[in-house]
């Protein structure tokens, strides 16, 4: 299927009158109301970012997915790193984003005000340089992600080994898209009629995974892109297909995306990690939804290596942060949004992090 | 991985956590110059130490004294950026910039400055040399003189390498009304130049960025373009520095401190390629990174032109642009007209994006 063009450098995929052109061909196209899922939080901030909400038919729906990993990061996964981080001799090394999220009793920069070695790496390599630099303390990477993060914490993982590096571990926390896109569409409240596929696992996982689905389902996938004319375009084929009762996988973003993915990756992902089920806050277990340490990589585990004991989990019933992530109310249909829930006094992960569907919502002011 | 999935048990639960406050402890976001840090001003000093010149919300406060012939304007401030030394600038030239610029956004001409420093155990006295040499300089370039000034030194451990407080007296020729009240409907909003080189040149030094540029600091004292500015257009409203918190959360303190709104057009603000692309890559807005040679001027339309052909004489105004409109309905708001025709809310940064900046 057609789209409107691919432009030779990423400037083109911001030009006006290109994004112009390819939201009126959505408009004219469009005869009936749908409701699509852009999967990945990067896209639901660009969406807002750049107000293309604004801009398409109001009979189109643009539901919030679940693809933010600092949003579905689960609250036993967040207490565990709270108890970890509070350990002596202990550097707990995360992404920012992952500082400000609340578990049930404070977060990882109160961990630090009162005295915990909290530190920001923008890769897991700089964790494991930190412990080789530290070799009397014991240095923690707090894994989150989906398939995108998956082959950067496998190395630092691969490169700790090899390095004979006995204080370093993670807690592995990545989490897999496939499995939620399941979820969602398995749900008995779905309302997703066409999903908008996050652009960059794809570049890591390529695309061979939803043929299955999109059959199984009856419902189209389109690879997509992150800037506006990727939004657009992705958002166009979406629409045609669904317009001419069709249903299939394409890939709108063919600048990075290949139906089989990056294969190394991949092959490196497999040989570190295996899928596991775990908890997505918010939206509950998702069977085989996570990736866990396999056997010969389990020394790495911090979850093995720190006994946390008993952690007693405490969710408040205020927020809705569970139906926004699955797609199921929009975020300002929380009664606490932009009033006791702000992204510098957050009640939820999704007002936190930048991926967040509240935090875009906020931020650029959408009401 | 295709295999039907049994979907989660309950797909209503809300589940959120108990709200974080951040109320008993200080956290680095308090120091982010964005919200947290006006909402820790507001609660906790102006409620204990509060008073008509605080209540005003600028950087610097006016003050009158009897049988003197206009007022005279005072500020303080204190510099930690890590690393001490970044390329463009220095903890030196900050700390006398920093405060000259303060001064010099009421409309007054700096004069004299006050340097507090706070030495940790073990700091090297060839780098104190330096940044002394530097803070002469910038004294130099800012025609000012450091007059008074103070030297503590704690135990190792207890400060990183050297702090510097300063505080600077400008004089406020009679009858000028300038600050970040005064914005009316039908104003003009410039930006003097580039935004955001501060900030990244800052993180780039720390070796965080894990890639290199070649983007410099903008650190620079400010007082002489502005000289130049007010004496060719005396009816300037706002002159405001937008450093920590950015450009966003300086025209949003404004917007609110004088009721109106706000318009910028997103294609016009002015923002370095290398910029750019490093804000891409670590996901940051240029509109939130603080700047420290950076001039914001909201004044009546019709002086416009003239104003932006004196700013761009100066060597830190070159890169001048008018980006922005100022009006009286959605008071409080700012807001950001993109090139595709739609429009976001610009509020004040949230949290950190980048601890000790300056």
């Amino acid at each position: 299927m057609s789209n409107m063009g691919t432009p030779k450098f990423l400037s083109g995929y911001r030009n006006a009158d290109l994004v112009k052109t390819a939201l009126g061909e959505i408009h004219k196209r469009m005869t009936k109301p749908w409701s699509l899922m852009e999967i990945c939080g990067g896209q639901t901030h660009a969406i807002m970012q750049y107000g293309l909400d604004q801009l398409l038919p109001d009979s189109l729906e643009l539901v919030h997915g679940p693809g933010c990993p600092v949003c579905v990061t689960s609250l036993e996964l967040i207490d565990q790193a709270l108890w970890i981080a509070k350990q002596p001799d202990v550097i707990f090394t995360s992404f920012g984003d992952m500082l400000r999220v609340p578990g049930s009793d404070g977060d990882l920069f109160s961990v630090r005000a009162s005295g915990g070695q909290v530190r920001v790496v923008y890769s897991p390599l700089d964790a494991v340089e930190i412990a080789r630099n530290n070799p009397d303390k014991q240095v923690v990477f707090f894994a989150i992600g989906f398939e995108t993060t998956a082959p950067a914490n496998a190395m630092a993982v691969l490169q700790a080994e090899k390095m004979g590096l006995k204080n370093f571990s993670i807690l592995a926390a990545n989490v897999l898209v496939p499995p939620a896109m399941h979820a969602i569409l398995g749900s008995p409240d779905n309302r997703i009629q066409g999903f908008l596929a996050a652009g960059h696992v794809c570049a890591v996982m390529g695309y061979w995974e939803y043929p299955p689905i999109a059959e199984q389902y009856q419902t189209p996938i389109v690879v997509t892109g992150f800037e506006p004319l990727d939004l657009v375009n992705g958002i166009l084929q979406t629409i045609s297909m669904l317009e001419e009762d069709c249903v299939a996988v394409e890939n709108a973003y063919t600048r990075a995306v290949t139906y089989q993915g990056n294969q190394a990756a991949q092959a490196m992902i497999k040989k570190v990690f295996e899928p596991v089920d775990r908890n997505w806050r918010g939206i509950g277990s998702i069977p085989k939804s996570g990736f866990g340490l396999r056997e010969n990589y389990r020394y790495f585990d911090a979850a093995d290596r720190f006994d946390s004991g008993d952690i007693k989990t405490e969710e408040s019933e205020i927020c809705i942060a569970g139906q926004v992530l699955q797609g199921l109310k929009k975020p300002s249909d929380c009664p606490a949004f932009g009033t006791l829930c702000k992204p510098q006094n957050p009640l939820g992960a999704p007002m936190v992090s930048s991926e967040g569907a509240c935090a875009a919502y906020y931020r650029y002011g959408k009401k | 991985m295709t295999e039907k999935q049994t979907p989660p048990t309950s797909m209503q639960g809300p589940t959120c956590p108990i709200p974080h406050h951040h109320t008993e402890t200080v956290v680095i976001g308090h120091g982010s110059g964005g919200q947290m840090t006006s909402d820790l001003i507001k609660n906790n000093f102006q409620s204990r130490i509060g008073n008509a010149y605080l209540a005003e919300g600028n950087d610097a406060a006016r003050l009158d004294f009897d049988g003197f012939n206009g007022q005279i304007a005072i500020s303080t401030d204190s510099h930690v950026v890590s690393p001490i030394f970044y390329p463009g600038g220095d903890i030196g030239r900050l700390s006398v910039c920093g405060t000259v610029n303060d001064v010099a956004m009421l409309g007054a001409e700096p004069k004299y400055l006050t340097a507090g420093f706070i030495l940790e155990e073990g700091f090297p006295i060839e780098s104190l040399n330096r940044v002394i040499d530097s803070m002469a300089q910038a004294c130099i370039e800012a025609g000012i003189q450091i007059v008074a000034g103070d030297t503590k030194v704690v135990e190792k451990g207890k400060a990183d390498g050297i702090f510097i407080n300063t505080a600077g007296f400008g004089v406020i020729p009679n009858n000028r009304q300038i600050g970040g009240q005064f914005a009316q409907p039908g104003d003009a909003v410039i930006i003097s130049g580039t935004l955001g080189d501060h900030g990244i040149a800052v993180l780039q030094a720390r070796g965080e960025l894990g890639f290199e540029s070649e983007i410099t600091s903008d650190v620079a004292p400010l007082n002489h373009m502005i000289a130049d500015l007010l004496d060719a257009i005396p009816n300037v409203h706002v002159l405001r520095d937008p450093t920590r918190g950015g450009l966003g959360t300086s025209l949003k303190e404004i917007a609110c401190q004088s009721e109106v709104s706000i318009r910028l057009e997103e294609e016009s603000l002015p923002v370095k390629p290398d910029v750019r692309t490093a804000c891409e890559l670590l996901g940051f807005d240029p509109i939130y990174l603080a700047n420290e040679g950076k001039l914001i001027v909201i004044l009546p339309e019709e002086n416009i032109e003239k104003a932006l052909n004196i700013i761009k004489k100066s060597p830190y105004g070159v890169n001048a642009m008018r980006i922005g409109s100022v009006f009286g309905e959605d008071p409080g708001m700012v807001l950001l007209n993109t090139a595709f025709g739609s429009t976001r809310i610009i509020d004040m940064l949230s949290g950190e994006i980048l601890p000790r900046i300056c």
